[in-house]
This record gives structure tokens, C-alpha cells and sequence, in this order.
């Protein structure tokens, strides 16, 4: 079968539309009509809600359908599985894999979460030491992972473990597909300095995971996880924004509403900021018009920098300028949010919250260290843990 | 989703093929005949430019005529274009007064809109790259209130302006007067051109005295704000692709030179302390180069979005490339301080550069306006 062009993909909408009509055709049942005829991710292979049809072309159906007004799978709430499960399973999985998790992962029937970080391994992700160990046809795993969003909403998990301890870090981790209704996982919700709980801990004691929910081979899970994170990245900072989207918006909005609070200090600032904003948004157009034309550069990996550090000082003039208002915090009361949320509520939570964008997904100095080195060729520093086996590592 | 048809109307914010094989001939060209030590030999001799190198760039390659229409002599090409050729010209801090006179003084006779008689000749002349011609306001100014308009008296222009520049290379003033504007030959009586001691030693300044001197009036005083304005925005919005030639030119050098140099047994650039300094500048220099791009493409269009597109690139760029060069001088460590090595070069373009056609604050007061985010 040949890929659909634009016009295949228009007239397969229409067909799917005219099969399933939305108005009298429930929200679970559509979506998994619109997956099997492939209009789900139209890149992806056949028979697993594609078509292998140029990613660039899904607004196409995307259009169709929103038009038609048909229900989308809510992508917001499924990041996780959207932007890192899945990837990982077309990359790594077996057909079997695919076939039984790719289709629910993206109707959103089953959330999932990602268990990678640990207490004792963040920026050092691969010096994790949640332990799998093999007994029959299972692996039982033990350890703590942290930061996990929607852990307490997920059925299934990412999950990656030491399944060798006495060779060097990267060598002995596998990564596994993990039930998160298993009577071993414990998940407790994770307060952070907003207030709230997006995240969560993980406790994980004698889980019992079958070997055929291991993704890729053993000892090779580090290579599997890389895909996980590269499209991390990719999710955080490749996002489209408007003019005066994002974090300045609520800023000039207070700005032109409220003459009583402008300074000029300020009004320095915020121009600066402002010109910054917009440049950065500049700089995500042409970064898509360069994947648009097949050309993607590597200035993707600098994006999140820029808008970690842009949310932090944007959101810190917005409070300053509130003045007494600054003073003010919304409410403390503990929340577990379904979404992750960067500009909701108030300047204060707003402020709070940027302070995570420069270290979830990676932090900006290690960030630094990757374009420096990937991207302009610069040496690594001096390594002490390349060759040293996991057990003999300094904690 | 609205979000497709925003994205139809974005501005194109890549290269296109021709541009890049613009760049590649304008870059062999300058790699040939302006390399440092060759740079460096003619500012110190006190006339930097170099005829032949401007002969063989603006006439031969075409380049001085990429702004005017062909039915006036041009390439009928555009600023995308000519921003390229800036972008090489930064790189290679290039002397050449493809700036004043191929971007601002072109771009002001276009805004007259004459299509025959004296102006439609000049600019004829212009593309040709037969002659050159510099818009006589301060290299300072942001706008045409920051003029210093001369004065008339029976067809005679007597004034004096400060800090012009390239007025010394050229053969024609564009002179803004109360009564127009105003043609004025370097050679012709009563014009004196005294060169200054300039920070940038590529780009010479010069003051301009008139005192009685004869011209041919192109415009009148409405016309000729208008199309000082019209100038003094190109010049504006491609100057900060010339900033980020120089700024690409400094991060580059500054990586090749710490990959290669150690200290304490390793190479410098492999400690953490620089390659995020670097790292840091590589992303200034990424989004530099979207909002040069952005500005050059507005003129192209005339979108009427241009000037916020160059307000936001020179509130940008004029900053990275300064950023650059300094980091440039800091991360070569002691060479980077002497005369030899060219580094000084792109940091006193850069510091110029920051000034010229306004300053980053000055940029930021028009965005203020544009964008309704007034002062207290």
C-alpha cells in the first residue's frame, strides 16, 4: 500500500465521518474507529493507527475532523503515553506489544506514567538503582522512583531498572512495561513548593513484571530510554504560541489594564523581556518551518532553555509589579491536578511553577552541556564513572 | 484550529535556495580577499576600503543592485537577499559601504518613488555599484528627527552633520535640508568631509560640513521624512544581520579556539565554566538569527508589520552580537587582547554596530509604542 497524500488523507477523513458519525457515535467508540483507519498518528505504520503518511500532513485530518466536530483524545491528559510511551513502543516493542497497547494508549482508555527518576538519580538518570531481578518468567522489582505526573490516573508505566548491578551504570538497565495495579506499586502524592501535588512518589516493592513486557533487550534499556527522552524534550519546548502568548501575556495585560502600577524600572524590564518573548516565539516558527521543509537543526534542544529561563523572569516581574497584590498567594490547599498547568491561577503560582520548568526534562545546565557537546562539538568533561561497575559508584 | 492559517501567514523564516548560493559566492569572494591579516593591514593603512574588493562585490556580483527594480538598473531582488550579503560582510567584518550606501541610500531614493529624472539615475548608478552614496544624518540616528537637517538658501546647502558614515568613500550626500532633500557631490565646492578617530576602525565616521554648496533637490520636506524613515528601517532592520554574521564568526572562532587550546592537561573548552558561556551564546545566536530573519523578510514583503519586525531585531541582535564579541575576547584568554589577532575588530564593529541607527533602548521605546505598553 502506497502512503495517502493530502487529498487521500481529506477523503479517508470524510469516509471515517461518514462510517461513525459523531453526533450519534460515542466518544470511546469513535476514536477507536478513527485509529484503525489509521487517521490516528497518520505516520505511523498501518494496522497501528496510521497510514506511513508524512507527519506534516495529520492537520489535515485534524482539521477534517475538528470541522465535523468529532472528539479528540483529549492529548493534554495523555501526554506521557502520547509523547514518550508511544515512540518507545514503535521503536523498541514487538508486534505483540504494539498491537495490545498502542490503540488504548491513544483513544486515552489507559493512561500512562513514566518511572524513571529516583530520589537518588535525577540529573544522573542512569545511576538509578530501583533493582529488577529475574525469577522464572518474571522480573520482581523493587525501589523509589519520583516526580512521576499521573501516576495515581495511570494504568500502565514506563519503567526502567538495574537488572546488573556489577557492570557500569549505562550497561545493566532494562527497561519493562509496568502494571500500575499491581498490589506492589504505592503511589503517594508528592507536594511541591506550589502547594500542590502534580507529582507523585512511587514505591515499589516485589512487583511482579512478566519478561514479555520487557522493552528491548536486557541490559539496553539506556538506549530504549534515550528515545523516551529525546521526545521529552520535544514536548516541553516545541509548543506553538501566539504573540504575547505563554507567560508575558497575563504580565502586559495587567500592564495596559493598570497604569497605577507602572514604574519605569519596570517598564525597562518588561520591554526587554517582552522583546525576548517575542524573539524566542520567532525562533519556534523557524525551527517548525525547518522540520516543515525537512531540515531539522538542533536548535530544538535550545528552546526549553529559553523558555525556562524567560517563564522564571517574566513571571518574577509579574509579581513584582502586583506590589501589595504580590504580596498575595491564591491558596496553599493541597490539589492533585490532572494537568500539568504552567500559567493557570495566579502571578504567584505562576512564579512558583516556572521555577521546575529549568529542571523537569532535564535541567538547564545539563542541557548546556549537551548542546555544547552535541551541538558545538565542544570536549566532555573528564569522566570518573565510565568504567566503574554500578555497585562500586560513590552515593 | 486556527493555528494552521497563523502559520500560513508567518513570515518565511528560512533560506531559500538562491540565497544560500548568494552567500556561498559572497563568502568565497571575501574568504579570497579579506581575510583578518588583510583587514587588519587596511584599516591600519587609514583608507579601509578596498576598491577592487567593492568593484568585484557590488558591480560584478551585483549585490549594490539587489534592492532596485530591474527596469531601474537593479537585480530586482530584495532585502532577504541583501540581508545574506550583511550576514557575510559581519562574518568577515568586512570595511565596505554596502550598508550605507546599497541598503540606506537605495532604500531612501526607492521611497521617493520617482521613476525617471535625477533620482531614477542615481539609483541606475547605485546598482550598477558605479557609484556610492551615503545618507548625510548621524550613523546614530534612529529616525528622521534625529537628523540634522541643513539649510537652503537659493539652492545653496550650507549645515553641518556629525558622525556620518562612509561619507568619506562616497561620491554623492543624500543631504536632508528644511527645503528637501538634496543631492550633493563629495567633490563638489563647499563640501568639506573631515574623517574622525573611529571605535570601529572598518567603518569610517566623518563629519560633514556644507557651507554654500551646490545640489540637485530630489524631494520635498514631506517626501523626504518619509523616505529618510523608509531608509533609516532598512538600515535598521539589515543591520542586524550584519550583527549576526559578526556574532556567528565569534561563537565559531571562540569554539575552535577552545577545542584546541589547553590548559591543566585538557582542552579549555572541555570545562563546564565555558561551554555553557558558549552553549548560552549558541542559543542568542539561534534566535538572533530568527529575528533577523523575521526583519528582513517584513521589508521584503512590506508588511505592515515591518517596523515591530525591526524593532524587535535590533532590540535583539544589536545585544547578542556585543555579547559575542566580548565573550570572543574573554574566552581567548590573553590573545584575545592583542592587536594581532582580529578579534578586536568584530568587538569594536559590534559595540558600533549597538549604536548605530539606535540603540537597543531606543528600539524598545518603539516597540513600547507599536505594542501599547507605555511608560509610567
Amino acid at each position: 500500500m502506497t502512503a495517502p497524500d493530502a487529498a487521500g488523507l481529506r477523503r479517508r477523513t470524510q469516509e471515517l465521518l461518514a462510517a461513525h458519525p459523531p453526533a450519534t457515535t460515542g466518544r470511546t467508540a469513535f476514536l477507536r474507529a478513527r485509529f484503525d483507519a489509521g487517521l490516528a498518528w497518520v505516520h505511523y505504520p498501518a494496522g497501528l493507527g496510521g497510514l506511513d503518511a508524512p507527519r506534516s500532513l495529520q492537520p489535515v485530518v485534524d482539521a477534517g475532523l475538528a470541522a465535523a466536530g468529532a472528539p479528540d483524545n483529549d492529548p493534554r491528559r495523555i501526554g506521557i503515553g502520547l509523547g514518550m510511551a508511544a515512540p518507545t513502543l514503535l521503536g523498541f516493542g514487538t508486534d505483540e506489544q504494539k498491537q495490545r497497547f498502542l490503540r488504548p494508549l491513544w483513544t486515552g482508555e489507559e493512561v500512562w506514567c513514566q518511572l524513571f527518576s529516583e530520589p537518588g538519580a535525577g540529573s544522573d538518570l542512569a545511576a538509578l538503582g530501583t533493582r529488577a531481578v529475574r525469577d522464572g518468567e518474571d522480573w520482581v522489582v523493587d525501589g523509589q522512583k519520583v516526580w512521576t505526573s499521573s501516576a495515581h490516573l495511570a494504568r500502565w508505566a514506563i519503567l526502567i531498572a538495574r537488572t546488573d548491578p556489577d557492570v557500569p551504570k549505562h550497561r545493566g538497565i532494562s527497561y519493562f512495561i509496568c502494571d500500575m495495579t499491581d498490589p506492589g506499586v504505592e503511589v503517594r502524592p508528592l507536594r511541591q513548593i506550589t502547594g500542590e501535588a502534580e507529582f507523585n512518589e512511587v514505591f515499589l516493592t516485589g512487583v511482579r513484571i512478566p519478561d514479555n513486557r520487557r522493552l528491548g533487550p536486557v541490559g539496553e534499556g539506556w538506549k530504549v530510554a534515550q528515545t523516551t527522552l529525546m521526545n521529552e524534550r520535544v514536548s516541553i519546548g516545541g509548543a506553538r504560541v501566539p504573540r504575547e502568548g505563554g507567560m508575558i501575556g497575563p504580565v502586559v495585560r495587567t500592564w495596559r489594564e493598570r497604569p497605577e502600577l507602572r514604574t519605569h524600572d519596570l517598564h525597562q524590564r518588561l520591554l526587554t523581556l517582552w522583546v525576548e518573548a517575542e524573539v524566542a516565539r520567532l525562533t519556534g516558527t523557524r525551527l517548525r518551518q525547518q522540520l516543515v521543509a525537512g531540515q531539522p537543526g538542533p536548535e530544538g534542544s535550545g528552546m526549553k532553555l529559553a523558555f525556562a529561563r524567560l517563564n522564571q523572569e517574566i513571571s518574577g516581574l509579574e509579581v513584582e509589579l502586583l506590589g501589595e497584590e504580590g504580596l498575595l498567594y491564591g491558596e496553599w490547599t493541597m490539589r492533585r491536578p490532572e494537568l500539568v498547568d504552567f500559567t493557570g491561577r495566579d502571578a504567584g503560582y505562576r512564579y512558583l511553577r516556572s521555577k521546575g520548568n529549568s529542571i523537569e526534562g532535564g535541567t538547564s545546565e545539563v542541557l548546556l552541556n549537551i548542546v555544547a557537546e552535541r551541538v558545538l562539538g565542544l570536549p566532555a568533561e573528564p569522566r570518573t564513572d565510565k568504567d566503574v561497575a554500578w555497585k562500586d559508584l560513590a552515593r | 484550529m486556527s493555528a494552521p492559517t497563523q502559520e500560513t501567514q508567518a513570515p518565511d523564516l528560512l533560506y531559500s535556495e538562491t540565497e544560500e548560493d548568494l552567500r556561498a559566492a559572497v563568502r568565497a569572494l571575501l574568504a579570497d580577499r579579506s581575510d583578518a591579516p588583510t583587514v587588519l593591514a587596511r584599516v591600519e593603512s587609514g583608507s579601509p576600503y578596498d576598491p577592487l574588493l567593492w568593484k568585484a562585490l557590488a558591480a560584478d556580483m551585483g549585490t549594490a543592485g539587489l534592492l532596485v527594480p530591474t527596469e531601474l538598473g537593479g537585480q530586482g531582488a530584495s532585502h532577504r537577499e541583501a540581508a545574506v550579503v550583511l550576514e557575510e560582510l559581519g562574518r568577515a567584518v568586512t570595511p565596505s559601504p554596502y550598508l550605507t550606501s546599497a541598503v540606506v541610500a537605495t532604500e531612501t531614493l526607492l521611497a521617493l518613488g520617482t521613476p525617471d529624472g535625477p533620482v531614477a539615475a542615481l539609483l541606475a548608478e547605485l546598482a550598477e555599484g558605479r557609484r556610492t552614496a551615503v545618507l548625510a544624518v548621524p550613523f546614530a540616528a534612529p529616525a528622521p528627527d534625529a537628523a540634522q537637517p541643513a539649510g537652503v538658501v537659493a539652492g545653496r546647502v550650507t549645515g553641518t552633520v556629525t558622525g556620518v558614515a562612509d561619507a568619506d568613500a562616497a561620491d554623492v550626500l543624500l543631504v536632508p535640508t528644511t527645503d528637501g532633500l538634496f543631492a550633493v557631490g563629495t567633490g563638489a565646492e563647499g563640501v568639506a568631509v573631515q574623517p574622525l578617530v573611529p571605535l570601529d576602525l572598518t567603518r569610517p565616521l566623518a563629519t560633514v560640513a556644507l557651507a554654500g554648496a551646490a545640489g540637485t533637490r530630489l524631494a520635498d520636506g514631506a517626501s523626504a521624512v518619509a523616505a529618510v524613515r523608509r531608509g533609516l528601517l532598512a538600515g535598521a532592520g539589515l543591520l542586524a544581520s550584519e550583527q549576526l554574521g559578526l556574532a556567528e564568526w565569534c561563537l565559531t572562532e571562540t569554539v575552535r579556539h577552545t577545542r584546541e587550546r589547553h590548559q591543566f592537561n585538557r582542552p579549555v573548552g572541555s570545562f563546564q565554566a565555558l561551554k555553557h558561556r558558549m552553549a548560552q551564546l549558541w542559543l542568542e545566536v539561534v534566535s538572533a538569527r530568527a529575528a533577523a530573519r523575521n526583519a528582513a523578510d517584513a521589508l521584503a514583503t512590506g508588511s505592515p508589520e515591518a517596523p515591530l519586525a525591526v524593532a524587535v531585531a535590533q532590540a535583539y541582535c544589536s545585544g547578542v552580537a556585543v555579547h559575542a564579541a566580548e565573550e570572543c575576547v574573554q574566552l581567548h584568554g590573553g590573545i584575545g587582547m592583542t592587536w594581532e589577532h582580529p578579534a578586536h575588530l568584530y568587538l569594536k564593529r559590534a559595540k558600533a554596530d549597538s549604536i548605530a541607527y539606535g540603540t537597543a533602548g531606543q528600539h524598545r521605546r518603539t516597540v513600547a509604542e507599536l505594542m501599547e505598553l507605555p511608560a509610567p
